[in-house]
C-alpha cells in the first residue's frame, strides 16, 4: 500500500502553500478595501477630539439629516418588504402571462444607474414633467421633499427583498401550500403559518440589505431631493456637503453616523439569526424520545 | 365513501393531459393508477383532491358533485411524493396542522389525543418532538400518512407513496400500508409507475397511458390477460416477434400461434421471458444463442431468431448452452395482437 509522502497535501485541492496564498490575498484585500477605510473613518471622527466630534453631532443640521435618514428608512423599507413578498410570492406560486418579463422588470433598478432614476423622477414628477402641472395645482409637494426622497430610495431598493426570496421559494416549490390547504388551511393560515417561517431568513436578509441601502443611497435622492441643509438633506447629501465645505471632521463624524446606522443593522441580522439558529436547535430535538422538554407551543 | 369520476378532461399544452376518464372507486376499495411519466395519472389523482380542477367532466364522492368543491373543504387526505412535511414544525406539530386549522373545532387535549394516536398507529410513538428533518425517509413517508389522516378524510390520496424510499424500505412500508389500509377501511387512490407496487398493494388496478384508460381489473386480471401490447409491455418484461395474423392464427414464419379475434392483416406476439423452452429437436422457431447472463437464482440467455429478432429467455442456472450454438424457442402463452 502507497504510504502518503510528506509534504502532499491530505486531500486533492487542499496544498498548504496554495491555501496560505489564498488566504493572504483575501485578508490584505479586506484590510485595504474594507477595515482601512472603516479606521480611517473612525480616526478622523475624532480627529478634533470628542468635543468636536459631539458638537459635529448635535448640529441642528445634521440631527434633521439624520432624522430624514431614519423617517425614510421606516417609511420604504416596510413598503418594498410588501412589495418584495408579493412579488415573490405572485411570481413562484402562480403561473400568468408576462411573468419573465415581470422578473426582469423587478431587476431593473440593479442595472440603471441611480442618478437615471433620480433624473426620471425630475421629468414625470418635476414642474416641467409629466404630472408637474396637475401636482402643482393640487399643491402636493412631490419633488424636494419627503415624498421624493422616499420614491426614489424606494425605487433603487425595490428588487432587494424580492430578489432573496424568488429562488428560495422557486426551489421550495408550491408542495408545502398545497399541503396545507389539503388540510384545510386558510389562503391567509398557510401563508402565515407555512409559507412565511420557511422565507423568513431570506426575508431578514432582504430587509438588511434594502435597510443598508436606503440609509445611503446617494445618486437618485441628490438629484430629487433639492440639498435644502435642514430640510431635504439625507445623512450621506450632509456628509457631502460638510466634505464641500472643508468641514472633513464634521463629515466624518456624520459618515461615522452613517456607518454605526449599518452595523446596528447587521447586528440586528446577526442577533435575530442566533435566536432563531437557537430555536431550530432545541435539546428535545436531538435528544429525541424520552425528552422532558415542554410541549412544543405554536 | 365511492369515487365516481364522469367522462374528466384535463388540457395541458405539454403532456399530463387526461382525456375522457371514467372510473368508479367502490368504498373501501384500494386502487392504483398505473401507468408510464405523462399518463396523466397524478393530474387524475390531483383532481380528485381538488387541487386541480377538471376543464371538463364530473366527479362524484358517493352522491354528491364534488368537482367544484375547494380542496379545503373536499375532505381528502392527501399524501405528496416528496412529502410535504412543514420542516419548521416537529413531527407533532405536523400532525396537528390539520386539526388545529380545522373549522371543527377542537381542544389542545383532544388534539394531543388524536396525535399520540396516530403516531402509535404508524408506529412512531417516541418521535414527536423530532423534525423532519432529523427522521428517515420511511418514517417521513409515515408521519405524512399520519398529518393526512388526522383531518379524518373520507378519501386517501397518495402520490408515488413508495418512490422516494429504496427497495427494502419500499417492501416493508408496502405491507404495512395495505394492513392500515384494511384495518381503516378508508377508500384510498394511489398513483404509481411500478407495476410491482401496483400489483402487490392494490384490489384492483387502473392502467393509464397517453392520458385514456387502457385496462382496469384486478392484479390477477390484468396480469393474465392483458388488454394490448402496452399492458403487456407495460407490466413486466416481454418479448415480442412480428407475426401474419390469418384466420384465427398468428404466424410466425410457418409456426402457428393461437390468435383468436385478432383481425386478419400484420400482428405481433408477446410472451414473457419465462415462457420460452429452449430446445435442439426441430420445435418451435429457429434461432441462435447470442449470450448468457447469470443472475443468483437463474440463467437469462439472449437470442436471435432466424430472421434476426432479438429474443430473451429464463432457465435454469444449470442451462448447459452457450453462445453461438442453434435450437428452436418453444414458446407457451403467448399473447397475439393486432401490429401496433
Amino acid at each position: 500500500m502507497a504510504h502518503p509522502g510528506k509534504g502532499k497535501p491530505p486531500r486533492v485541492g487542499d496544498n498548504p502553500v496554495f491555501r496560505r496564498t489564498l488566504l493572504a490575498f483575501v485578508l490584505v484585500l479586506v484590510a485595504l478595501m474594507i477595515v482601512a477605510p472603516l479606521v480611517v473613518i473612525a480616526v478622523e471622527a475624532f480627529s478634533r477630539g470628542v468635543g468636536y466630534f459631539a458638537a459635529s453631532i448635535a448640529d441642528p443640521d445634521t440631527r434633521h439629516a439624520i432624522l430624514l435618514t431614519v423617517v425614510t428608512a421606516l417609511i420604504a423599507v416596510p413598503v418594498n418588504t410588501a412589495f418584495g413578498v408579493a412579488a415573490a410570492w405572485a411570481i413562484t406560486k402562480h403561473d400568468f402571462r408576462g411573468k419573465r418579463l415581470l422578473t426582469v422588470v423587478i431587476e431593473l433598478p440593479f442595472s440603471v444607474s441611480p442618478i437615471v432614476a433620480g433624473v426620471s423622477y425630475l421629468f414625470v414628477y418635476g414642474l416641467q414633467g409629466l404630472f408637474g402641472p396637475a401636482l402643482q395645482s393640487a399643491e402636493i409637494k412631490i419633488l424636494f421633499a419627503l415624498p421624493g426622497i422616499v420614491l426614489a430610495s424606494m425605487f433603487v431598493t425595490a428588487p432587494f427583498v424580492a430578489r432573496e426570496l424568488i429562488p428560495l421559494m422557486q426551489a421550495q416549490g408550491r408542495d408545502l401550500e398545497e399541503a396545507a390547504t389539503s388540510l384545510g388551511a386558510s389562503g391567509w393560515r398557510t401563508f402565515v403559518s407555512v409559507t412565511l417561517p420557511n422565507i423568513k431568513w431570506a426575508l431578514l436578509y432582504g430587509v438588511v440589505l434594502c435597510n443598508s441601502r436606503v440609509m445611503g443611497e446617494f445618486g437618485a435622492v441628490s438629484v430629487v431631493s433639492g440639498n435644502i441643509r435642514g430640510q431635504t438633506n439625507t445623512l450621506p447629501l450632509h456628509i457631502e456637503l460638510l466634505y464641500h465645505d472643508y468641514n472633513a471632521a464634521g463629515s466624518f463624524a456624520a459618515a461615522s453616523i452613517l456607518a454605526g446606522l449599518a452595523i446596528v443593522t447587521l447586528i440586528a441580522k446577526v442577533a435575530l439569526e442566533r435566536q432563531g439558529a437557537g430555536r431550530v436547535q432545541r435539546p428535545s430535538q436531538l435528544a429525541g424520545a424520552d425528552s422532558i422538554t415542554p410541549e412544543v407551543k405554536p | 365513501m365511492k369515487i365516481r369520476l364522469d367522462n374528466v378532461v384535463k388540457e395541458f399544452q405539454t403532456f399530463r393531459a387526461v382525456h375522457g376518464v371514467s372510473l368508479d372507486i367502490e368504498s373501501g376499495e384500494l386502487v392504483a393508477l398505473l401507468g408510464p411519466s405523462g399518463s396523466g395519472k397524478t393530474t387524475i389523482l390531483r383532481m380528485v383532491a381538488g387541487l386541480e380542477y377538471a376543464d371538463g367532466g364530473a366527479i362524484y364522492f358517493g352522491e354528491e358533485n364534488a368537482t367544484d368543491i375547494p380542496v379545503r373543504e373536499r375532505g381528502v387526505g392527501f399524501v405528496f411524493q416528496h412529502y410535504a412535511l412543514f420542516p419548521h414544525m416537529t413531527v407533532g406539530e405536523n400532525i396537528a396542522f390539520g386539526m388545529k386549522v380545522s373549522k371543527v373545532r377542537r381542544s389542545p387535549e383532544a388534539i394531543t389525543r388524536r396525535v399520540a394516536e396516530l403516531l402509535d398507529l404508524v408506529q412512531l410513538g417516541g418521535l414527536k418532538d423530532r423534525f423532519p428533518g432529523q427522521i428517515s425517509g420511511g418514517q417521513r413517508q409515515r408521519v405524512a400518512l399520519a398529518r393526512a389522516l388526522a383531518v379524518d378524510p373520507r378519501v386517501l390520496l397518495l402520490d408515488e407513496p413508495f418512490g422516494a424510499l429504496d427497495a427494502n424500505v419500499r417492501r416493508d412500508l408496502r405491507r404495512w400500508l395495505r394492513k392500515i389500509h384494511d384495518e381503516l377501511g378508508i377508500t384510498t387512490l394511489f398513483v404509481t409507475h411500478d407495476q410491482e407496487e401496483a400489483l402487490d398493494l392494490a384490489d384492483r388496478v387502473v392502467i393509464l397511458n397517453k392520458g385514456k384508460i387502457v385496462q382496469e381489473g384486478t392484479p390477477e386480471a390484468v396480469c393474465r390477460n392483458p388488454a394490448d401490447a402496452f399492458v403487456m409491455n407495460f407490466l413486466g418484461d416481454a418479448n415480442r416477434l412480428d407475426a401474419d395474423i390469418r384466420g384465427g392464427k398468428a404466424y410466425v414464419g410457418d409456426v402457428a400461434f393461437e390468435a383468436g379475434g385478432v383481425a386478419d392483416g400484420s400482428g405481433q406476439i408477446l410472451f414473457r421471458p419465462a415462457d420460452v423452452t429452449w430446445r435442439e429437436d426441430g420445435h418451435g422457431i429457429a434461432a441462435r444463442i447470442v449470450r448468457v447472463i447469470d443472475r443468483p437464482d437463474s440463467r437469462r440467455v439472449l437470442a436471435l431468431t432466424g430472421s434476426g429478432q432479438p429474443v430473451e429467455f429464463d432457465t435454469a442456472p444449470e442451462f448447459p448452452h452457450r453462445k453461438g450454438e442453434a435450437g428452436f424457442l418453444d414458446i407457451r402463452r403467448p399473447r397475439a395482437y393486432s401490429a401496433a
